[in-house]
């Protein structure tokens, strides 16, 4: 085939997403991902356990920042990835095509992520109003409850639904003022490095989102233990792992948020309870007097 | 008398005469069995433990240690009370059960203040003023929860867990065992709580006033023990749910031994918060509030402001103000209704204090203290404070839990922001200053579950309570309180 009007194609290089740069991993490991028909799709950064660390720092020095803009340019950075998302739509029906989905069923999973954006995107400004409180104490007291984000979370993001099953657990995170450090699904990798590109390219902080590629087996110790997190996700495993993260999150009291099971493509795996799982209640009291 | 003029000579000149609380209308018994099933029974293997009053280290009573067998008693009690007549209760019924309780402990509270001051050693202003009223107060708030949960979680179906699992402390008895017991009963569960070893009287008589306000049996089962009898609670694998309040190494111990058992909690856990002093704060106050932070009930809080960071230009003034106040406070027999800090709640506890008192003097800080009498006997804590520490000090980063106050200084907002975040725990802050936009600067700015500006140490049933970070995990009172008690259905 190879004659003069033929052009080689440019491949990509999949890599990871640290403090808003797009370095290879520092271990300098890489996994083959293959098709189904075993060739070789890419060459997937085999992310390390300072990888991990890495991405931590960023994400807490993301923080303050983050946890304080305004709910509006929260919903509006939100918005902003949806419509990248959008125009990007073929090359991430592409990569699911790549990775063994059907035709049908990747437009489709790509779709409902662009909606899911939208609809985390419009709760950002409103999920307070529903979950805060002004508290009728006995006292002459002024006291108030509202909800803020608990601080860096780490997100075992799915394994079977690698966009939208991402998309789903860590929007819920971000659009409530969390940083977060992401690992992918190691059996379908390449959504999540081009989601880093979208998010990239919407105005995201660098740091807000940290997105690594590499074993589970390997990361999820550090993932549930490490003790500048505040939170742990998890969507997969058995009785085994589910008890591992659990153990090791102990060490600094971690917030263990279990979403095993979740059909991450019906409906109804959306709602505000999702945003308030990474969200502290802080109360104010104020004595009313001249 | 003081020989300098300018100060006001409490100590010597100014005497009050004892005002104890009679004892008279409060029996004691000679043994306290278990609850359980609504009746008390005997411990499987028959083995009691004395509890003591630590203002004068008599014995008031023995009280059963139960062991694995009593709490697997307790809580098939409490499965089959859940399964039979409380869940197919109606909602509104059930909140009248709560009521009662309420009722009966506002109609018996100067019995249960004299008690909780007898067996736990706090002053009986407080227990009187705060730990009986709040108690009975938030049966009254959650009772009337019970019939109306559809309204707190818009667009989900509020269901109840089954059998709570309940650990409480001893800093606040009664009080823990209403914000363990009133939410979980409003939401539909079915109850085993554990009082503290060494605080068990109150528990037992709410056990009464629970068969007095004729709860099905099996409702609610009160079981005593120590940690032994906790950990058989908790890991009991026919209980849904646990809520802890203790220690964070208890905490984590509770959190990794339910790790894969799909239980539900919620922990409670220590404290190490900042009271932050601004130079604009109305300072007198604020010096009230210091002791307020620090002082009440001993410092046996777990919310109490034990760090001090006070603004450098005004620390001199605060400082001094702040002996001036400790030299009146008034250490001593916790029925006495001039007493301002009671009995420390136990001689483990005292050691604890001690051996703080003694970490904060070798590593280089001034410590000072009232110079009260105090009684020969009984466990006593004069109030302290230190000065001269640094961020890296024990008594700094460590709950001590005890009239022990660390005071640091700091000369701009985020100086004192960044001093009072400097801590694994996140339970509570303060925040004193007349400038309307700074309140709301740092009270936003304070990593910590409940923030109180210009005032301190205040609770109310509808005001959420719990810590972020290593302080715990979940709220209690409240709306928000109710999470903890239900799973979501769509």
């Amino acid at each position: 085939m190879a004659g003069s009007s033929s052009r080689v194609p440019v491949a990509k290089t999949y890599k990871i997403y640290i403090d808003g740069k797009f370095p290879r991993t520092e271990s300098g490991r890489y996994f083959p991902l293959e098709n189904s028909a075993g060739n070789v799709i890419a060459n997937m950064c085999m992310g390390s356990r300072k990888d991990f660390r890495n991405s931590v720092v960023a994400a807490r020095k993301a923080f303050p920042g983050w946890s304080s803009a305004s709910a509006y340019l929260r919903g509006q950075i939100i918005y902003r990835i949806a419509e990248m998302l959008e125009g990007r739509s073929d090359q991430f029906v592409a990569e699911l095509v790549l990775q063994g989905q059907s035709k049908r069923r990747a437009k489709k999973e790509v779709e409902a992520t662009i909606d899911r954006l939208i609809y985390y995107a419009g709760w950002s400004d409103k999920y307070q109003q529903i979950f805060s409180a002004v508290n009728p104490v006995s006292s002459s007291h002024f006291n108030f409850s509202v909800l803020e984000a608990t601080g860096v979370v780490s997100v075992l993001a799915p394994n079977d639904s690698s966009l939208l099953g991402l998309v789903s657990n860590v929007i819920p995170a971000i659009v409530g003022g969390n940083t977060c450090v992401v690992l992918a699904s190691e059996k379908m990798p390449l959504c999540a490095v081009s989601f880093a590109e979208v998010l990239h390219a919407s105005d995201v902080p660098g740091g807000v989102v940290n997105i690594l590629t590499g074993y589970r087996e390997e990361l999820i110790g550090q993932f549930a233990s490490h003790m500048d997190v505040n939170a742990v996700v998890f969507c997969d495993g058995d009785a085994e792992v589910a008890r591992d993260i659990q153990e090791r999150a102990a060490d600094n009291i971690k917030r263990v948020i279990a979403r095993v099971d979740a059909d991450w493509a019906k409906e109804d795996s959306q709602n505000p309870y999702l945003i308030k799982e990474t969200q502290e209640t802080k109360t104010t009291w104020h004595p009313i007097g001249s | 008398m003081s020989s300098d003029p300018s100060k006001l000579a409490f100590h010597d000149g100014w005497q009050y005469a004892p005002a104890p609380e009679s004892t008279d209308h409060v029996s004691i018994d000679e043994q306290y069995e278990l609850f359980i099933g609504g009746d008390f029974s005997k411990p499987e293997e028959e083995r009691y433990f004395d509890t003591i009053n630590p203002a004068t280290e008599e014995r008031l009573s023995s009280v059963a240690l139960a062991g694995s067998a009593d709490v697997d008693r307790a809580v098939k009690a409490a499965r089959k009370a859940y399964s039979g007549a409380w869940s197919k209760m109606k909602a509104a019924e059930r909140g009248k059960y709560i009521f009662r309780i309420a009722r009966i402990l506002q109609e018996r509270a100067r019995e249960f203040s004299v008690l909780e001051s007898l067996d736990g050693g706090k002053p009986i202003r407080e227990s009187r003023d705060i730990d009986i009223p709040l108690a009975a107060a938030h049966f009254f708030y959650y009772a009337g929860w019970a019939d109306k949960l559809e309204y707190a979680f818009p667009g989900r179906t509020p269901k109840s867990l089954g059998v709570a699992g309940q650990v409480i402390p001893w800093n606040f008895p009664l009080l823990m065992a209403s914000w363990k017991i009133a939410p979980a009963l409003a939401c539909g569960n079915t109850v085993v709580l554990k009082p503290a070893e060494t605080t068990p009287l109150t528990a037992m008589r709410l056990a009464e006033v629970i068969r007095e306000a004729d709860l099905p049996p099996g409702v609610v089962n009160i079981i005593t023990g120590a940690g032994e009898t906790g950990a058989a609670i908790v890991n009991h694998e026919d209980v849904d749910k646990v809520a802890f309040t203790g220690s964070t190494d208890v905490g984590r111990i509770i959190q990794r031994s339910l790790a894969g058992t799909g239980k539900r909690y919620t922990l409670e856990l220590g404290g190490k918060a900042a009271n932050i002093i601004f130079a604009d704060a109305a300072i007198d106050q604020a010096v009230e509030g210091i002791v307020n932070g620090i002082f009440f009930n001993q410092g046996h809080v777990c919310c109490a402001g034990s760090r001090l960071l006070v603004q450098e230009s005004v620390a001199e003034e605060v400082i001094a103000k702040l002996k001036d106040r400790m030299e009146t406070l008034i250490v001593g027999d916790p029925l006495d209704k001039n007493t301002d800090i009671g009995a420390i709640n136990s001689a483990e506890q005292l050691d604890t204090i001690r051996s703080y008192l003694s970490i904060g003097r070798e590593e280089g800080a001034e410590m000072y203290q009232s110079s009260c009498k105090v009684p020969e006997t009984g466990y006593w804590c004069r109030p302290t404070i230190f000065t001269g520490v640094s961020q890296s000090n024990r008594i700094v980063q460590e709950e001590i839990f005890g009239p022990v106050l660390a005071i640091q200084t700091f000369r701009t907002l985020e100086e004192g922001l960044t001093k009072a975040n400097n801590t694994p725990y996140g339970l509570s802050g303060g925040v004193w200053t007349d400038k309307g936009a700074k309140i709301f600067k740092m009270t936003q700015s304070i990593r910590a579950g409940v923030v109180w500006a210009n005032t301190f140490n205040k609770f109310d049933p509808t005001s959420p309570f719990g810590g972020y970070k290593e302080s715990g995990v979940g709220r209690e009172g409240g709306l928000h309180g109710l999470d903890a008690y239900v799973t979501l259905e769509s």
